[in-house]
């Protein structure tokens, strides 16, 4: 469950002809529970790449599809982590986390054990009845990773999750998230500005160009962590000196450069 | 960290002053006889009068009987208000469609002032209870869906798309999104309410009620018993300030629990 496809979708904003095109022919296939990351310059049509899988965003042409329907409205089968959290400020932690179980009707003792199942996973235990404002930016984050989680959604799409966050914090939530993924593997699809994290992450890494945006390249990364044994290692920065992640790291930027440099131009 | 004690004090001094200057010219001016006792009785007359009022029965009934009777009143007519205005106006925030249909009645019928009512309020209940509740309502009813409606309209986007991906109905987007965000502007809205209520529902008792403040002082006012007319005067501002001081700090203990500077 949870193939995510792009079939040659185009967006544009304001009226059909005098609006301008933010994506033109965007084609991507994203299979069952894998991870997939998009890179690109700022404005090339990320967000709403990720948008109109989450339901948010029409597309105006082409579809975009998962589990081979149409999507149409927002719905839980796919969850969405945003960059600034969203987490209801009325709510503790734990209201937080059981509230799309709520809106399924989960029976009271199923949802209880799962509430709790995820805030172990997360280790937000001791959080549990805090408020939003209460917590740190990494916390507040792991509770919107608990939220969409809890849900066991087929799809999670997750819009520069940690670029909020300090670089400290923001490590450490890529080790839980690479920890999370192997735990219980999803379709992700992950936007991200840092090069680094999006190799570390993903099983693929889609390069897009500026706007009009569109997929102008599609990496493996899959290949090259499983022959070099990188979740063998437990801490991003021994995976990050290895040469074989350099080198993917290097050709993501090369190709990324080209496209700043033609901005600027 | 000193300034704010200090501006604190001058704060409070400023406060105080103003009341003495306020009771000051109030005393002078009858006791002088600048102006004749009949007109301004003096605040201690006043005083006196209240005291008497409280175990002393006037137009059928002791002061504190009659703030009674008018602030049930007030708690029915502003609770209906609350009851029907809080979930119209989430409603027209939410579905546009009972924005359209209800917006343009409602935008006319705002205007009309709570004691417009009067006359239909005593043709329809006569001085029984649902006279002066009627015209509170009219009074305190637009605040609550003004307040609800804008909260719910001014709700962050973001957290109405978290909850869209997380499967919520329309109905608990109400209940469980809109009007819990929307509660900072809906208590301000309270506030309003209650305190156009309160001074409605004083102005419809001084017709169409036989009990209350109200009917009390235009009693008072055909007997020329200007002290107690100032007494009911004095209560209506004591009950007033006191219902604002409960909705205030309300509003500030919710603000709080939202991490919101209060
Ligand atoms: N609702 C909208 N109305 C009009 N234009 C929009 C809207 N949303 C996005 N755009 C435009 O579409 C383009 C793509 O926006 P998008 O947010 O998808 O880019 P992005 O790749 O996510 O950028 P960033 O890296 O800065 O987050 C931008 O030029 C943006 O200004
Ligand atoms: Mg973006």
């Amino acid at each position: 469950m949870g193939a995510i496809r792009f079939d040659n979708v185009g967006k544009v904003f304001g009226r059909a002809n005098s609006g301008f095109a933010a994506l033109e022919a965007v084609d991507l296939d994203i299979r069952e529970r894998e991870f997939v990351a998009i890179v690109g310059p700022s404005g090339c049509g990320k967000t709403t790449c990720l948008r109109m899988v989450a339901g948010f965003e029409s597309v105006s042409s082409g579809r975009v599809l998962v589990n081979d329907r149409v999507v149409k409205a927002p719905g839980s089968d796919r969850a969405v982590v945003f960059q600034q959290f969203a987490l209801f400020p009325w709510k503790t932690v734990r209201q937080n986390i059981e509230f799309g179980l709520r809106n399924k009707r989960t029976p009271r003792d199923e949802r209880n054990e799962l509430v709790d199942d995820v805030l172990k996973l997360m280790t937000l235990e001791s959080h549990r009845d805090a408020y939003p404002h209460q917590l740190s930016g990494g916390m507040q984050q792991r509770v919107a990773i608990a939220r969409a989680y809890v849900l066991d959604p087929d799809v999670l799409l997750m819009d520069e999750p940690f670029g909020a966050l300090d670089a400290q914090t923001r490590v450490v939530m890529q080790e839980e998230l690479v920890r999370l993924a192997r735990i219980n593997p999803r379709t992700v699809l992950f936007i991200t500005h840092a090069v680094e994290e999006a190799v570390y992450l993903a099983d693929r890494v889609a390069i897009m160009s500026r706007r009009p945006g569109t997929i102008k390249e599609v990496i493996d990364v899959k290949t090259v962590r499983t022959s070099e044994d990188w979740d063998g290692f437990e801490k991003i920065e021994d995976v990050m000196d290895l040469e074989s992640f350099v080198h993917l790291r290097t050709r993501i930027w090369k190709s990324l450069r080209e496209e700043k440099v033609a901005v600027d131009g | 960290m000193e300034e704010r004690p200090l501006y604190l004090t001058s704060t409070l001094l400023y406060g105080f002053a103003g009341l003495v200057v306020f009771f000051g010219v109030w005393f002078v001016l009858p006791t002088t006889g600048l102006v004749p006792v009949q007109f301004l009785p003096s605040p201690i007359t006043v005083a006196e009068r209240v005291a008497t009022l409280t175990t002393n029965r006037f137009a059928g009934a002791t002061l504190p009987a009659h703030i009674a009777y008018s602030f049930t009143r007030f708690i029915s007519g502003f609770a209906l208000a609350a009851l029907i205005g809080i979930p119209l106006g989430l409603l027209m925030g939410w579905f546009r469609i009972v924005d359209e249909i209800a917006g343009p009645i409602f935008d006319g019928l705002r205007f009309i002032a709570p004691i417009a009512w009067v006359p239909f309020a005593a043709l329809w209940f006569g001085t029984g209870i649902g006279g002066p509740i009627m015209i509170i309502f009219a009074g305190a009813f637009p605040p609550c869906v003004i307040n609800a409606y804008r909260g719910a309209r001014q709700v962050d986007p973001r957290l109405i798309e978290a909850a869209e991906m997380l499967g919520t109905s329309d109905m608990r987007m109400m209940t469980n999104i809109l009007l819990p965000a929307s509660v900072p502007s809906i208590v301000a809205g309270l506030r309003v309410a209650a305190g156009l209520g309160w001074q409605s529902l004083v102005g419809a008792e001084l017709i169409v009620a036989s009990t209350g403040v109200g009917f009390m002082m235009v009693q008072a006012q055909a007997n020329v018993a200007t002290s107690t007319v100032m007494s009911g005067m004095v209560a209506i501002g004591i009950v007033g300030l006191l219902i604002d001081i409960i909705l205030r700090w309300g509003e500030a203990a919710i603000r709080r629990r939202r991490g919101l500077n209060a």
